[in-house]
């Protein structure tokens, strides 16, 4: 029984905790991939889209003759011709009863509320000749006023859709006093007014594009028995679950595959009008069809990100101990409810509070129509809002108080021996070690040098300020627990699927329900799978994405692959460990119960009896020596929904250098300490941290979808929409505290939204921190060098404040210095 | 139409164009090199990056009848008899890639900031690289693959000198 040593010898170093090299790159570092657009079927035609460029407008008519005239053009399709088949783009959570939800068509028939809606599909053999024809569609559009500014839309002067009768899409409140998990809030603000420090602050989540780096594309094959539909989603079931709800296709006769996926963020984590409009075209027509969008239209089309104003009140005692906080949230929709949509901001709701222990708290969202592109998820959705929101919060109040920021957070924060704790919010939290994450960050970041340095800056009326920015963030992630979100009226559950398949040559098959778009999970279940099974990690084949492969899932979002997903994996894999066991019993001559499996054997306990899976695995698939009433298989199906959300926490840390006198930031250093319960593999986690950190960073420096006052998205493209370059980011320092969960048995908790979470406030708190002298106490983000050399500006206006002599620019002896400014420098 | 001869990954071809046609275009539609991907329609993000006669450039940027007499290397004739490039070798070590649609530029790219700058600065790879856009990584990782691609060749050919 060789496999059987050599697995002895391999369980001194189990597979989990390992920084494995990824199983993907392989074919991904040698252009050896299967991205949507690559996929070329006999016949196939392309599409292209005819797009409104009006915010809104009615549809007067549309002409379509010259272009079903011109040169390799097969069809022209209004939403008029579709509108039978294309089905409707719906919402999975209407967030209230009474929500006034638009109808969205894939393919405007008769209104359009935002520019870049679909008008018309054009088919033709080429993706060229498709364009050219687009070009030749002559719509005649009826203009109508557009509302497309937040605070405007929740007047209802102007309405996106005339037909709702208002802008508002729902209302939404958590009260902890109404639900029975804090006080009154009122009371305590009122409270604070006398006696205590009320926090009064008006902040702006700007709207953000996801940005994946693939453009979406979609293939379409109708011609078998089956309809195929090859998409770059983060959710291919969900994907087929919505076009069997509205297109009248039945869910039996749809096969969604998402084959590799360049990304999403959330952005993916959609059911587009582009998707529907393909799959109507191809049935019209019986033939393969394929859209590959351009870039510009992933920006007017592709939903954004964010896009809330927030009014916050914080009451605190005197010693800065915080007694209440409330919400107030305005949140931009868009045109329409997307999938998740009004959800967004919900999700929110039990974030505001976030590690602190508040006496009273309360929530209220208004969710708003406009004429602008959808909103729905973007890394993070609704927790960095939330996130953002109390970590300026905490600064402003330890600025009030007048302590260092960290102290406010220490006096508020749950302590390490306080879990399992139940929030103000009424989450429960499992697992968490505040003081833990935060002490081994400082050490890491130099706090206590930096924080000299700052003074010294202070002091000297240094021109360049420093500043220190803290995000002692948790989140709450692993979505989700299906009674919790039928509770919230969201319209599927939260749960995921598995199968284990133990083939007979000793190699196993792992289906999993998720949808990985760049994450490594065919890594990262092969560690897992590896160690549970006793067999070798190469041995492993991780299958997913294909609803004909992978028949149940609930897809990938909301850092929940690992912790639901895994998990569903770690149970399918106990449940082959069991049939397994009978079988081995009947081959070993010895009863079940004196089983036992480790490092991939099973052996009798007291004998050194043994025999490993593989053989089990083989004399199963010949069936010839079973026990009686034993069917021939060990393989196993598991579906695991979880008892509670993941709760991962951080303490980051960020030094930012303001130049006073151009308004420009850069930063000088970034640490982060993220506890994300056990690590299966250290490496992915590292780049899911870095990567979160930087789309939280562009927020906070450089990312914002702007429009014009006609609606039109102006930052439409990479040349406007500034993501960060290499050029621009810095090398990070990041590590861990280990606090298991203990709602998996693998004690994991999400890491994908984590970074993006918790970095946008310790840059904006660093930079607002250098210049907080000045009589600075918010800068909007993006925090662009206009906005911050402003602030500075309009505070030391204020008389009193931020007085300081005019100092050189330039350090003597630094190279590349502005000849004037040098001059002046070495005359002072 | 216009004819071209180009040589791609080593094969000759020669083919008629339309003369707009991009030479990402070309690759992909016309010789099926779809590692070479489009992610943009600016020129802002280098997915489509390759080599013409050794030097990077942006694929969408060049017309096929541009590349017409001229050698072009993509991310799928990189790699020599089975063997990966030192940089793709890096990309794979250092975890510098998670959903690998950008990857294939950045290696080309990587490969030109490493072609005229053996030893490079942390600050010169990430200006090196600066016109090709990640949304994954945070660069972390890629910088660091590229600092490891260098010491790599830079021993091999030490190797080869000495040897």
């Amino acid at each position: 029984m060789t496999i059987t040593e050599d697995r002895a010898a391999d369980a001194a170093s189990p597979e989990i905790g390992k920084a494995r090299r990824r199983k993907e790159d392989q074919r991904l570092i040698t252009g050896r991939t299967r991205w949507t657009d690559n996929i070329q079927l006999p016949g196939m035609l392309h599409l292209a889209m005819v797009r409104s460029p009006f915010a809104h407008a009615t549809i007067s008519s549309i002409d379509v003759t010259e272009a079903k005239a011109a040169s390799g053009v097969i069809g022209v399709f209004t939403g008029e011709d579709l509108k039978d088949i294309q089905g409707v783009n719906i919402t999975a959570w209407p967030v209230s009863a009474e929500q006034k939800t638009p109808d969205h068509l894939p393919v405007a028939v008769s209104h359009v509320a935002h520019a870049g809606e679909i008008v018309a599909v054009v088919a033709a053999r080429s993706a060229a000749a498709a364009r050219d024809a687009a070009e030749l569609v002559d719509v005649d559009y009826a203009e109508l006023p557009a509302v497309l500014d937040l605070k405007e839309a929740a007047k209802d002067e102007v309405l996106a859709h005339p037909d709702l009768g208002t802008n508002t899409s729902a209302v939404w409140q958590l009260d902890s006093a109404g639900q029975g998990s804090g006080g009154d809030v009122e009371e305590a603000i009122a409270k604070a007014r006398e006696s205590g420090i009320v926090i009064e602050r008006e902040y702006r989540q700007q709207r953000l594009i996801p940005a994946f780096m693939e453009p979406r594309s979609t293939v379409v094959d109708p011609t078998g028995e089956q309809v195929t539909m090859w998409s770059a989603t983060q959710v291919p079931h969900v994907l087929r679950f919505c076009i069997a709800a509205t297109t009248g296709l039945p869910e039996s006769k749809i096969r969604v595959i998402a084959p590799d996926v360049g990304g999403g963020f959330g952005g993916k984590l959609q059911t587009t009008p582009e998707e529907f409009a393909t799959l109507a075209v191809a049935r019209k027509l019986g033939k393969p069809v394929k859209y590959t969008e351009t870039r510009s239209e992933t920006m007017v089309s592709g939903h954004h990100g964010r896009d809330q104003w927030q009014k916050l009140t914080l009451a605190a005692e005197k010693d800065g101990r915080v007694t209440a906080l409330k919400v107030d949230l305005m949140a931009d929709l868009g045109a329409y409810a997307a999938l998740v949509g009004g959800g967004v901001p919900v999700l929110g709701a039990w974030m505001f509070n976030s590690i602190y222990k508040f006496d009273a708290y309360q929530f209220n969202l208004t969710n708003y129509y406009t004429n602008k592109t959808w909103v729905d998820a973007y890394r993070g959705a609704g927790r960095p809002e939330a996130t953002y929101a109390i970590e300026r919060l905490m600064d402003e109040l330890a600025a009030e108080v007048g302590v260092d920021p960290m102290e406010i957070r220490e006096k508020n924060w749950i302590t390490h021996d306080e879990f399992p704790f139940t929030t103000v919010a009424g989450m429960t939290y499992d697992s968490g070690n505040y003081e833990a994450a935060t002490e081994k960050a400082k050490e890491l970041f130099g706090y206590d040098e930096l924080r000299a340095e700052q003074k010294r800056r202070r002091e000297s009326n240094d021109p360049v300020q420093l500043g220190i920015g803290i995000s002692t963030f948790t989140e709450m992630c692993g979505l989700a627990p299906s009674r919790i979100l039928g509770a919230l009226n969201y319209g599927a559950g939260g749960w995921e699927s598995a199968s284990i398949r133990m083939l007979a040559t000793g190699t196993v098959e792992v289906i999993t329900g998720v949808s990985p778009h760049g994450q490594g999970h065919e890594t990262a279940w092969s560690q897992i799978v590896a160690d549970k099974l006793g067999v070798p990690f190469e041995s492993v084949e991780v299958l997913h994405g294909d609803t004909q492969i992978a028949p149940k899932g609930m897809d990938t979002y909301g850092s929940r692959s690992l912790v639901v997903g895994g998990e569903a994996v770690v149970r399918a894999a106990d449940k082959v460990i069991e049939k397994a066991k009978v079988v081995a019993a009947h081959l070993l001559e010895a009863s079940v119960d004196d089983i036992e499996f480790s490092a991939g054997t099973f052996g009798v306990k007291g004998t050194d009896k043994g025999i490993s899976m593989p053989e089990v695995a083989i004399a199963t698939w010949t069936g010839h020596n079973l026990p009686d009433g034993v069917e021939p298989s060990i393989d196993a199906d598991a579906t695991f929904d979880p008892d509670n959300f993941s709760f991962p926490h951080g303490t980051h840390l960020c030094a930012m250098e303001v130049d006073t006198e151009t308004g420009a930031t850069k930063m000088r250093k970034y640490v982060c300490v993220d506890d994300i319960g056990t690590i299966i593999n250290p490496l992915i986690v590292e780049g899911q941290v870095h990567g979160g950190l930087v789309q939280g960073i562009a927020q906070a420096l450089w990312e914002g979808a702007e429009y014009d006052e006609q609606g039109t998205l102006v930052t439409g493209s990479f040349v406007d929409y500034t993501l960060p370059t290499s050029a621009d980011t810095i090398s990070f320092v990041t590590d861990h505290t280990v606090s298991p969960s203990t709602y998996n048995s693998l004690g994991t908790k999400g890491v994908g939204e984590a970074g993006c979470i918790a970095s946008t406030p310790a840059v904006v708190n660093a930079i607002v921190d250098a210049v907080r002298q000045f009589g600075v106490n918010d800068i909007l983000m993006p925090c662009t060098p206009e906005r911050v050399w402003k602030a500075i500006e309009k505070g030391r206006s204020v008389p009193g404040e931020g007085e300081r002599d005019a100092q050189p620019h330039f350090d003597e002896g630094v190279p590349n210095q502005d000849p004037g400014a040098a001059s002046e420098g070495s005359q002072a | 139409m216009t004819r071209i001869n180009v040589t791609v990954d080593g094969v000759s071809y020669s083919d008629e164009v339309e003369p707009r046609t991009l030479l990402v275009q070309y690759l992909r539609e016309g010789l099926g090199k779809t590692g070479t991907v489009v992610g943009c329609d600016t020129s802002n993000c280098g997915a489509c990056t390759v080599h013409l006669d050794g030097t990077s450039v942006k694929s969408c940027n060049v017309l096929a009848v541009q590349a017409d007499g001229h050698e072009v290397t993509t991310i799928e004739g990189l790699a020599e008899n089975g063997e990966l490039h030192p940089v793709q070798q890096a990309f794979h070590e250092c975890h510098a890639l998670q959903c690998g649609y950008c990857t294939p530029g950045m290696i080309m790219q990587a490969c030109d900031v490493l072609k005229n700058n053996p030893d490079p600065s942390e600050q010169e790879i990430r200006e090196g690289l600066e016109g090709n856009l990640c949304r994954c990584t945070g660069y972390h990782n890629i910088v660091k693959a590229v600092q490891q691609a260098a010491g790599a060749m830079s021993s091999s050919s030490s190797q080869a000198v000495s040897s």
